[in-house]
């Protein structure tokens, strides 16, 4: 059966994961070196000792997300990060800088690593540099790909491959984009956060919603509609242009990834793992998809269709799409 | 401190960019990347122009490095970049994927889309034969001196985003074809449009991004030039400027008289002001505020 | 989402509070202090957002809700004077704040859909979201311990909601 890797943001929300059938669970510390690091979010130590402790009792692996790149003058930070997942018994560590994955390496020879879908590693040659210098056991893929190409991918490589396939679509290469600090000062790659709450302003003004990241202003819809969170590639902008300009979502549609009808083009594809994005959603929504998608790699390894609409609850108001997986996304 | 030119970003007519390296080669500027930053669809048009744009640099005494793609993923570009370490030049990856085709102890140059945000990855690319490599311009000033001071030690010549519209993503995904309507794999090339790339502004009319193809750029000029003394003072090697259809010899002068007569930021900001009326010019990255934040 | 009954009709058939403005506040922060002494995580993951102050505004309650976490205080105000000095709101149904409260929906999931509108410092009401969330709290069970005639009102009109409007009012541990 295909391995289901879930996100969990909270100690409650690990719970629930493992609870629904999770096989397997990826949170991160309390602090910058994840790149979920939001306000409330995430594991002190001791939290991660009692999660890894409740997920390993129930036959669960969980996975630690040190997967931002760590700050020059401030590395300790870091390799503590990675020396504390060893200690506390962690399956794996999800790692992105070639620095601290050289460090992880050195010191800890025994420690399973993951290339983190943030090294961007989106071709055969990448992914096995990454295999043949560091030991590199699973690829994250980046969400640029499509099936052909994975299938060709997984054709070329040893190791395992893992895919996104529901929650937040990145649209960008990821670990490759510095949209939100052009916008805010913080990114992804150094602190962890996307278009982040703290440079976030909603306004009502003269019969509209606006939402502002920043000084530049992202969304705006009549009021009584719902105004998007201001994430910057989903964002609604214009370009000018003689005969071709257009207005709208230059980047991206505000929707999100949903891959349940490619589950089986994916384990054709030598898919090892499906990974659910959105380690910031509360346990309710965690526990929802867990279940679902549980059920979905059960009947994909059944060779049983895909079970339909599972999720539509969780998905409504927002389109769903298979993102770059089907290549006419591009 | 010394001049580097980036890779031109924009898909510019083959007699565009012959034009463009012949005047290059009687510039004040040390060194030239040249070679398809974005897109492999573009390079067949223009690929032809490179032997020659090179000679011309090198008898002009320029050191010359090929650049790899920003994002390499097909069979013909994995091929193309194995391609490029088989010339006797100096490659500068642009996808750390690209060391995979490096042959054992080759020297190498790492270009400004490579994350590089500490000593660690720093010292790991020296190891593997790293000799030059541009920081990545998102990264704040106490990154970049501590970064040179590594650099120093492990014998790696460190530059910094000096002057242009700077990358800020790379995506699988052809914003310009999708502004076209078109798919990516039928895009006819619509980008060749824009040789300064296209223009996204809010919804305020506030601009913002610009849009190259498949890759992402600021809006405004991101210009190291308030900082340029204390990137001397902390090391750095060398100013990267990008390439841009309007007025890039008198850019470039502008850096030069910085670097060579001390040209003090407020004049240079001026002097670019004069030259490039109407464009925006920022560094918040190297204050560590949002890189869009505009110079003084 | 799932269809409810009108609200307001069913608060507005609520015997009102039998406390003057001051002593609910009162009986309301010994309410908070309650839950913030069973479940310390919440404090610690709000972390530098436990001393904002959070408007709650229950579109269809009786009364704003001022909540200083770090104070381990609660205050009423009323709708007719103007707002209390807040650093973040909440604004929405009760309907709303309860599924949040109890993990039966996805605070993202309504925030998106407009059913819970926020204002203010977006940084703290994410934290304050992510912290409750995790505290797995169930306001049935906090309002059992409560004593005394605010007590007694609130859980009666708790079982009366819940029965009449199929609110959330309980800790939802396993979904359908």
């Amino acid at each position: 059966m295909m391995e289901l890797v879930c996100p969990a943001g909270t100690p409650a929300a690990l719970r629930a994961a493992v609870d629904a059938g999770a096989h397997t669970v990826y949170c991160g510390f309390a602090d910058e070196t994840n790149a979920r690091n939001f306000p409330g979010l995430n594991f002190s130590r001791e939290e991660m000792a009692q999660g890894i402790a409740y997920a390993h009792a129930r036959g669960a692996k969980v996975l630690i997300a040190i997967n931002t790149f760590p700050r020059a003058g401030d590395q300790a930070l870091w390799h503590r990060a990675v020396s504390d997942a060893a200690g506390l018994d962690a399956d794996a560590v999800i790692l992105a800088d070639p620095g601290l994955i050289a460090h992880a390496a050195q010191t800890h020879p025994h420690l399973r690593l993951h290339l983190s879908v943030q090294a961007a590693a989106a071709n055969p040659d990448a992914i096995n540099f990454h295999a043949r210098t560091f030991g590199i056991r699973r690829v994250v893929l980046p969400r640029v790909l499509s099936v052909e190409e994975i299938t060709a991918i997984n054709r070329e490589i040893d190791i395992e491959t893992e895919v996104f396939v529901f929650g937040g679509l990145c649209v960008m290469a990821e670990g490759r984009c510095s949209l939100s600090s052009y916008a805010t000062g913080l990114s992804p790659n150094m602190n962890g956060v996307c278009s982040p709450a703290s440079h976030v302003a909603y306004a009502d003004t003269g019969g509209n919603h606006e939402a502002r990241l920043g000084e530049f202003l992202i969304h705006r819809t009549p009021k009584g509609m719902p105004v998007p969170y201001p994430t910057l590639c989903k964002g609604c902008f214009t370009s000018p242009g003689d005969g071709s300009s257009q207005t709208g979502h230059i980047f991206e549609d505000p929707v999100s990834l949903d891959a349940t009808r490619l589950i089986p083009a994916l384990q054709k594809a030598g898919v090892t793992a499906l990974k659910i994005e959105g380690r910031q959603r509360s346990r309710a929504y965690v526990a929802q998809v867990v279940r679902a998608f549980r059920a979905a790699v059960e009947a994909a390894d059944q060779g049983a269709p895909m079970p339909e609409g599972l999720l539509a609850r969780l998905t409504e108001g927002q389109a769903a799409t298979t993102g770059a997986y089907a290549k006419t996304w591009r | 401190m010394d001049l580097t030119i980036g890779p031109i970003a924009f898909f510019w007519s083959a007699e565009q960019v012959r034009a463009f390296y012949q005047r290059l080669a009687s510039t004040p500027v040390q060194r030239v990347v040249i070679g398809e930053w974005v897109c492999s669809k573009r390079l067949p048009f223009w690929q032809h122009e490179i032997p020659a744009a090179v000679e011309a640099l090198q008898a002009a005494g320029k050191e010359v490095a090929l650049s790899t793609l920003t994002l390499i993923t097909l069979k013909r570009e994995r091929r193309q970049t194995a391609g490029l370490f088989a010339s006797d030049l100096p490659v500068e990856i642009a996808d750390l994927g690209a060391l995979q085709h490096l042959p054992e102890g080759a020297p190498f140059w790492v270009g400004p889309t490579v994350n590089v945000y500490n000593e660690g990855t720093l010292e790991w690319l020296a190891a593997k034969g790293a000799r030059r490599i541009c920081l990545p311009p998102e990264l704040p000033l106490a990154s970049v001196v501590q970064l040179a001071r590594a650099g120093r030690q492990a014998g790696v010549a460190v530059e910094v985003w000096g002057h242009g519209r700077a990358p800020l993503a790379i995506s699988g995904r052809c914003y310009h074809a999708r502004l076209h309507d078109r798919a990516k794999d039928n895009c006819q090339f619509v980008c060749a449009e824009d040789p300064d790339g296209r223009l996204v502004e809010t919804l305020e009319g506030q601009p913002f991004l610009t849009v190259n193809g498949v890759q992402t750029l600021s809006h405004a000029h991101m210009t190291a030039a308030p900082h340029a003394a204390a990137l001397r003072e902390a090391g750095i090697s060398g100013l990267r400027l990008s390439p841009q259809q309007d007025n890039f010899d008198d850019i470039i002068n502008i850096y030069a008289q910085i670097l060579e007569n001390g040209l003090p930021a407020p004049d240079a900001l001026s002097d670019l002001r004069r030259i490039l009326p109407g464009t925006v010019f920022a560094q918040g990255f190297l204050d560590a505020q949002p890189g869009a934040t505009p110079c003084p | 989402m799932t269809q409810r009954p009108a609200l307001l009709p069913l608060l507005t058939r609520l015997p009102p509070p039998p406390l003057a403005r001051p002593a609910l506040g009162l009986a309301l922060t010994a309410f908070l202090r309650r839950i913030a002494q069973r479940n310390p995580s919440i404090l610690s993951r709000l972390g530098p957002y436990a001393g904002a102050r959070f408007l709650l505004d229950v579109r269809d309650g009786p009364f704003l809700l001022l909540m200083q976490p770090e104070a381990r205080r609660l205050s009423a105000h009323s709708r007719r004077t103007p707002e209390p000095a807040h650093d973040a709101a909440i604004r929405g149904g009760l309907a709303a704040f309860l599924a949040m409260l109890h993990g039966a929906e996805d605070g993202d999931a309504l925030f998106f859909s407009g059913e819970l509108q926020i204002g203010g410092d977006t940084s703290a009401v994410l934290a304050l979201r992510n912290a409750l969330d995790d505290a797995e709290l169930d306001l049935t069970e906090e309002l059992a311990a409560l004593s005394g005639q605010f007590g007694g009102w609130l859980r009666r009109g708790s079982a009366l909601a819940a029965r009449k409007s199929g609110l959330i009012l309980s800790r939802q541990e396993v979904l359908p």
